[in-house]
């Protein structure tokens, strides 16, 4: 008698208890919850370079890949884009791939750009914001780093230095 | 902790104050503090107060306490009044961390810390409720269950010392049975459930409204669980989206399988000329917008596409959104919520300086403009820069601050018969830059094209249900406890007199009116309130 009831105040408390702690844990991490979290398969997206070529992520399934997301606007792009293009240059035959999403800009804003920092890379122009939205980014600029069968490996927003952007590549090596 | 066996043979679960059978009084303590029994959960052990053992029973009559319950309940509301001393953070502008101080100085910093800015997400709140859900389901678990068993036991024949102290009470020395038979009518006819044992009688009537509290929390925390399925990914969803006149954009939270055009925003003002009655009131006010509106198509993508694909879409409905008009397509509602003009193109007119002969109009798509615009017989402009939101930085250089058109600024190169390798000139909105030596030519500006853009509100509740049936069940508990009384008449031989004492939860006067009537035209005396006026009534909690 004495054990049932215990036993049934357990239950009752343990239930009880898990809903309040998965309230307050849903709560606090509403904020931070990513659409697309390391270990995740990275949404795969089709869209077309300035050069006209189409890029589908998945065709790089064997080769790393680091996507990039950024605006001309944006300071810390600007100053991140020339490691990128070097690091793209010693990388490229080694297996890495850069795809670099920018944010719903005109093709002569991006084209200027491309000139003026001399990228090498292929820069694409998500012009309805629906890759961005698939990968839930907000912050620019955002890099997400995925391996070689299309894991996102880490995620990253903010300005990049050369030396980050190297370790980036060389863990995405294949 | 034994159980207590009382003198009739009924056994008792510890803590009992009044015997679950015949109602006698088991602590004696108790028995001697007053004339009249307090009847609430009808004396039964609601409280275990001893089984006090283990941590887990520790925890329960914690929570198991009323005092308890009230005391979260009263934390609760002061936390909310002090809530809306200081906007909460969604109606502020600045950044939190800054506004308060700024604003309230160390009572901000100190509000903002406490985390009063975000009050229904902050983690001590959530757990004040929480609790007070736990105290609800303990404190009526409880209650009802000793309650129910109790009211279950009880028997017809009921101890001396339990009928003399209710609150109503007789003894008739002058038996007739003719009187009883008479009194057992009459309790039919006022729809009481009769009970006879040895010649006594239990007449019973509304002992589900002793449920009532009970069905009231039942429904609380149904709300409460309503409430708490709102962090569920994908139960609730409260968006913003912003879409030009023309355009198409993906509905967020609908898995990419939504999307929706703007035709056309409209936004109407209230015309003196025509609504004659409100003409004061134009008059006081200015202009007083009668409707917003955006004419829109719901498509849903056929098949699946890629993000960066053109989907293939196909036409659901065409709908005219206005506020609290919102579309409704599969649990979602899509509210006009704002709007904004944009500026969508600007035209410039190619004119000589000298002569102001114009050499023909470019207009710029701000959104996509052209490399070159060619006007023909050798004249052409050329787009070297665009500054979508143009400013200088801290080197005086143009930049664009965002990739929005708020304030557009160009690098053109003019190219005409005269100077082929063309002249430069940097335009933004009222300002003309231009290289040292005089150009011979300029970009005119000639006007502007704005288009409207509509903000609505994407939201989705699929919790609603819940809440509503919590609400439904709340109100039947309300209902059930207010509208019924329990009654119990009490007419029973002892000591060759016949004893009636009766007992309600609630509304004695009805109780009264109603023994009236069940008493009428017997030789019975009639019930004397023992309380004699002192209270009036006094209710259950």
């Amino acid at each position: 008698m004495k054990k049932r009831r215990l036993v049934t105040r357990t239950i009752i408390l343990l239930v009880l208890g898990a809903a309040v702690v998965y309230t307050l844990y849903a709560n606090f991490t509403k904020d931070s919850r990513l659409k697309v979290d390391v270990g995740d398969q990275a949404p795969d997206f089709v869209l077309i370079d300035m050069d006209g070529n189409k890029h589908q992520l998945s065709d790089y399934r064997g080769q790393g890949v680091f996507l990039n997301f950024w605006g001309t606007w944006c300071p810390p792009c600007k100053k991140e884009m020339p490691y990128i293009n070097n690091q793209y240059n010693q990388f490229k035959d080694q297996g890495v791939q850069v795809l670099s999403v920018d944010i719903q800009e005109s093709e002569l804003v991006v084209n200027q750009f491309v000139e003026q920092y001399k990228l090498d890379f292929p820069i694409m122009i998500d012009k309805d914001k629906e890759v961005m939205t698939a990968y839930g980014v907000d912050l620019l600029p955002a890099t997400f780093l995925i391996d070689k069968n299309g894991k996102v490996v880490k995620y990253h927003t903010g300005e990049l230095t050369e030396d980050k952007v190297r370790e980036f590549m060389e863990s995405i090596k294949p | 902790m034994k159980d207590v066996k009382c003198e009739c043979g009924h056994v008792n679960p510890h803590g009992t104050v009044l015997c679950e059978a015949c109602g006698k009084v088991l602590d004696e303590q108790e028995a001697n503090k007053s004339k009249l029994l307090d009847m609430r959960y009808e004396g039964s052990a609601r409280r275990s107060q001893t089984y006090n053992k283990t941590v887990i029973d520790k925890i329960w009559n914690f929570f198991s306490s009323v005092k308890v319950g009230v005391w979260l309940i009263v934390i609760t509301l002061i936390a909310s009044i002090l809530g809306t001393i200081f906007p909460q953070e969604m109606y502020i502008n600045l950044p939190p961390e800054v506004y308060y101080e700024q604003e309230h100085g160390w009572v901000g910093k100190l509000y903002y810390q406490l985390g009063f800015h975000d009050l229904y997400s902050s983690w001590w709140y959530l757990l004040l409720i929480a609790m007070i859900g736990i105290s609800l389901v303990i404190c009526s678990l409880d209650r009802v269950v000793p309650l129910y068993k109790a009211l279950k036991a009880q028997r017809v024949t009921r101890n001396e010392g339990f009928l003399k102290r209710q609150r109503l009470f007789s003894a008739s020395s002058n038996i007739s049975e003719h009187d009883i038979e008479k009194i057992k009518d009459h309790l039919k006819l006022k729809r009481y459930h009769i009970r006879e044992e040895n010649g006594d009688l239990l007449a019973e009537k509304g002992r589900f409204s002793r449920w009532g509290p009970y069905v009231n929390h039942v429904g609380l925390i149904i709300f409460l669980i309503g409430g708490m399925l709102r962090f569920i990914p994908g139960m609730y969803v409260y968006e913003n989206l912003w879409v030009k006149e023309g355009e198409t954009a993906l509905i967020p939270e609908t898995d990419g399988k939504y999307y929706l055009k703007n035709k056309e925003f409209i936004l109407e003002h209230y015309d003196k000329e025509k609504d004659r009655t409100f003409e004061q009131a134009i008059d006081r006010a200015g202009d007083v917008v009668k409707n917003y509106q955006s004419n829109v198509v719901l498509y849903k993508e056929k098949g699946e596409s890629l993000p960066g694909e053109k989907p293939d879409l196909q036409k659901i409905k065409e709908y005219k959104v206005k506020v609290n008009l919102p579309l409704k397509f599969e649990g979602y509602s899509v509210y006009q919520s704002s709007y904004r003009s944009e500026l969508v193109a600007m035209t410039f007119s190619l004119v000589k300086k000298d002569s102001s002969q114009s050499f023909g109009d470019i207009t710029i798509d701000l959104k996509n403009p052209k490399k070159e615009y060619n006007l023909g017989n050798g004249y052409s402009v050329k787009i070297i820069n665009y500054f979508p939101d143009f400013e200088f930085d801290d080197n005086g250089e143009p930049i664009t601050k965002s990739r929005v058109p708020n304030n557009p600024a160009f690098v053109f190169r003019m190219i005409s018969p005269e100077k082929p390798e063309g002249e430069t000139s940097f335009v933004a909105i009222q300002q003309t830059i231009e290289p040292p030596g005089e150009n011979a030519y300029k970009m005119a500006f000639k006007g502007i094209d704005t288009q409207e853009v509509s903000g609505f509100t994407i939201s989705k509740d699929s919790t609603l249900w819940v809440i509503i049936l919590g609400g439904i069940i709340f109100m039947i508990g309300v209902i059930q406890g207010s509208y019924w009384n329990h009654r119990r008449i009490w007419v029973q031989r002892k000591n060759g007199q016949i004893w009636i004492a009766a007992h309600t939860n609630k509304n004695w006067y009805g109780l009264k009116r109603e023994l009236e009537f069940v008493l009428a035209d017997t030789k019975l005396t009639f019930p004397k309130d023992q309380l004699q006026g002192e209270h009036e009534e006094k209710e259950e909690a």
